[in-house]
């Protein structure tokens, strides 16, 4: 008698799918696939977060169970359209793999700009990528989900731009993912080098309203004097669980700005570290959340400031609704040898509905003697006589607590120097404002 | 013609409902008319303008406002603005971030049947207008709603607001305090265009000032949450030279 056993479609985050992922990358460079090898042991030797944690304190951790979750194999046809702005060159995933791009114009490439997806540019450009691949990883707690993104990582993008070469038009990527239970791993790595500029836009989607697991995982360098601005917007499902660690390493005088717009999933986690390395180095730090339903999103940051004369800027926004949780925890780090800096990092939530709960553990550690630093959170309601004034003008309650949202985040959006991603990110809030 | 019937009114701040501010208050205005109220203060002429737009500080405890005899009492602060109703506040809530060409553009769309939208070339084009009117800078669309705009800039902002959505019947709530003589010609100007036959005004005022530039058809003198006096602006004129002593020492009289 013979049994027929249905293989499920998709594996789960097991040593046998991680097995397949790994064979079908061979081609790969040696050190690759080495550091995937270790990530994988990594992540399976981690524990999972503990109520004992200091870095996950008011965090669900029931919520960030990995069970269930698969790894597909195949893309999916449903792949939202991109915003239509302005850009040097795009790449667009489904499922870990790539199902859209355009070439970079000629002139780029003959300057050496390099715009790829991740696996290509370890095939074509492998010590450069290595050169640039997890130099300062991100230590605030989600240790373990990065080390599976670095196992599974196939989709995400590597953007370097040659010393000198200024970049006008942001590349764009766009990481999708669909089917139930399906997860991504994007990976991206930006190197700008000494004198260039360059942005990069990341939307981070789903093709559908299923149950997701999204890992991601970002090494951005700005050389000296370089001039980088990088924005993530995550609009997942709303049932997505979602870890993102950003690394910012910038080097002397260079310019950085990184705004993170978050808006979807069941629960969120970011993680940002900013390493201000060479002197005059700066950087901002900029979020916009909106959270509404029974969302978290949960964000933890780092300001480290190893060289004298840096700053840095940060300034995160929350607008929370229903029953929505948002958890901000940030430490400015200031080196002994770090004199004269110049360090910001602020707060501020904005409560729509008496039932939302707004998290905020500002922190301060300073080893100079010689440094301007603050912080400073804020939560409140929106103020009845601006509700009031909106009103009394024909405007219904929802459309007036839109407005003052928006009002809420255009001192972060008005950081844009790009007035193309100021209208193309104040579209994509407004479409969370028609959902619900 | 449309009218505004303000019925025995009777209200008192939402927080202590026991003790009424407005005290059976009784007016009709019709549109194509001004009704200048005046009063000293304390006596419940702004508690009266906030509480017909509907400002939830404030609870009607008796009587009926209606418009063509419907009560409106029922809506909320946004449905009565729909419905025609126009609060120009004493002090306008200063909204950061939100662009006054936002806003407007958010009120007229607020004013549109489901699946219609602004035409912006053309919104654009009357709004530019009525800035150029009231002697408003076109570069103030950017600026966020009221934030950091002078006592004159605020009131010309209301007027602005006015005229662009159109009410049936405007509650003008203490409009001229705060303004030097030149801005209070600028706002009187921007009334006096906007007066006709679509539109009944009810302009609150503590001075006499005001009145020289904004000829009333109808004057009413509020005291202690009722209107005492009604008469034609001979009665601003007469409340003036006499002062709102005259006023009392008249009620005790009549009362004794």
């Amino acid at each position: 008698m013979t049994t027929t056993v249905s293989a499920s479609p998709f594996a789960g985050l097991d040593a046998e799918r991680f097995a397949t992922h790994l064979a079908q990358r061979s081609y790969l460079p040696a050190w690759w696939i080495a550091a995937k090898q270790e990530a994988w042991n990594e992540f399976t030797s981690l524990p999972m977060p503990s109520r004992t944690d200091e870095n996950w304190r008011f965090a669900n951790l029931s919520g960030i169970s990995l069970d269930h979750y698969a790894v597909p194999e195949e893309p999916s046809s449903r792949v939202p359209h991109l915003p239509n702005f302005p850009h040097a060159s795009e790449i667009i995933f489904s499922n870990r793999q790539v199902v859209g791009r355009t070439g970079l114009s000629q002139e780029l490439a003959d300057q050496g700009v390099i715009f790829a997806p991740l696996d290509e540019a370890l095939r074509d450009h492998g010590d450069l990528v290595r050169r640039y691949f997890q130099q300062h990883p991100v230590n605030l707690g989600g240790e373990k989900f990065i080390a599976l993104n670095v196992a599974f990582a196939a989709c995400g993008t590597f953007l370097y731009v040659p010393k000198g070469v200024k970049v006008d038009q942001p590349f764009v990527a766009q990481h999708t993912v669909t089917g139930e239970h399906q997860s991504v791993f994007p990976h991206t790595i930006v190197a700008i080098e000494d004198g260039a500029e360059a942005s990069l836009v990341e939307f981070f989607v789903s093709g559908d309203q299923a149950a997701h697991l999204a890992s991601g995982v970002n090494d951005l360098h700005a050389g000296q004097n370089a001039q980088l601005t990088y924005i993530g917007a995550q609009n997942w499902s709303p049932d997505t669980l979602s870890f993102q660690a950003n690394s910012i390493h910038a080097g002397r005088d260079a310019q950085v700005q990184c705004l993170n717009v978050h808006l979807g999933g069941r629960q969120a986690r970011h993680e940002s570290h900013s390493r201000l390395a060479g002197p005059g180095a700066h950087c901002d730090m900029l979020a916009l959340t909106v959270a509404n339903g029974a969302q978290e999103f949960d964000q933890r940051t780092l300001q480290t400031h190893q060289a004298p004369h840096t700053t840095s800027d940060l300034l995160y926004k929350n607008a929370l609704m229903d029953t929505a949780k948002t958890i901000f925890s940030g430490l400015i780090v200031v080196d002994p040898e770090a004199q004269h800096t110049d360090a910001y990092q602020t707060n501020r939530n904005l409560l729509l509905s008496d039932k939302a709960e707004a998290n905020s553990l500002p922190g301060l550690e300073i080893q100079a003697n010689d440094v301007k630093c603050s912080h400073g959170s804020t939560s409140g309601r929106v103020p009845a006589e601006q509700e009031f004034y909106l009103q009394s003008r024909g405007i219904d309650p929802a459309k007036a607590h839109e407005l003052i949202v928006f009002g809420f985040f255009e001192e972060v959006l008005a950081k844009l120097a790009n007035e193309h991603l100021h209208a193309v990110l104040s579209e994509l809030i407004k479409s969370k404002f028609k959902q619900s | 013609m449309k009218s505004l019937e303000i019925r025995d009114l009777t209200v008192a701040l939402t927080a202590s409902p026991e003790q009424p501010i407005v005290k059976g208050l009784s007016l009709t205005i019709n549109t194509g008319e001004v009704h200048a109220i005046m009063g000293p203060n304390g006596t419940g002429k702004s508690t009266l303008s906030k509480a017909i737009a509907g400002h939830p500080d404030y609870q009607i405890t008796g009587g009926d406002v209606l418009i063509d005899g419907e009560s409106i009492l029922e809506m909320e602060p946004d449905e009565r603005a729909r419905a025609g109703i126009f609060l120009a506040f004493q002090y306008p809530a200063e909204i950061p971030g939100v662009s006054i060409a936002n806003f407007l553009r958010a009120a007229e769309q607020a004013r549109l049947a489901e699946g219609e939208n602004v035409d912006a070339a053309a919104y654009y084009k009357r709004l530019y207008a009525k800035m150029d009117d009231l002697k408003i800078d076109r570069k103030f669309t950017a600026r966020s709603v009221n934030e950091g705009f002078s006592g004159g800039e605020k009131k010309r902002c209301e007027i602005l607001q006015m005229a662009m959505l159109e009410p049936t019947f405007a509650l003008m709530d203490e409009t001229d305090s705060g303004l030097d003589i030149d801005a209070l010609k600028v706002v009187a100007e921007g009334v006096n265009r906007l007066r006709g036959e679509r539109l009944g005004v009810m302009m609150i005022t503590h001075y006499q000032r005001l009145l020289d530039y904004i000829i009333p058809d109808f004057v009413h003198v509020m005291y202690d949450g009722r209107i005492v006096k009604s008469g034609d602006k001979s009665l601003a004129l007469e409340m003036e030279a006499k002062g709102y002593d005259w006023v009392k020492e008249e009620l005790a009289t009549a009362s004794a």
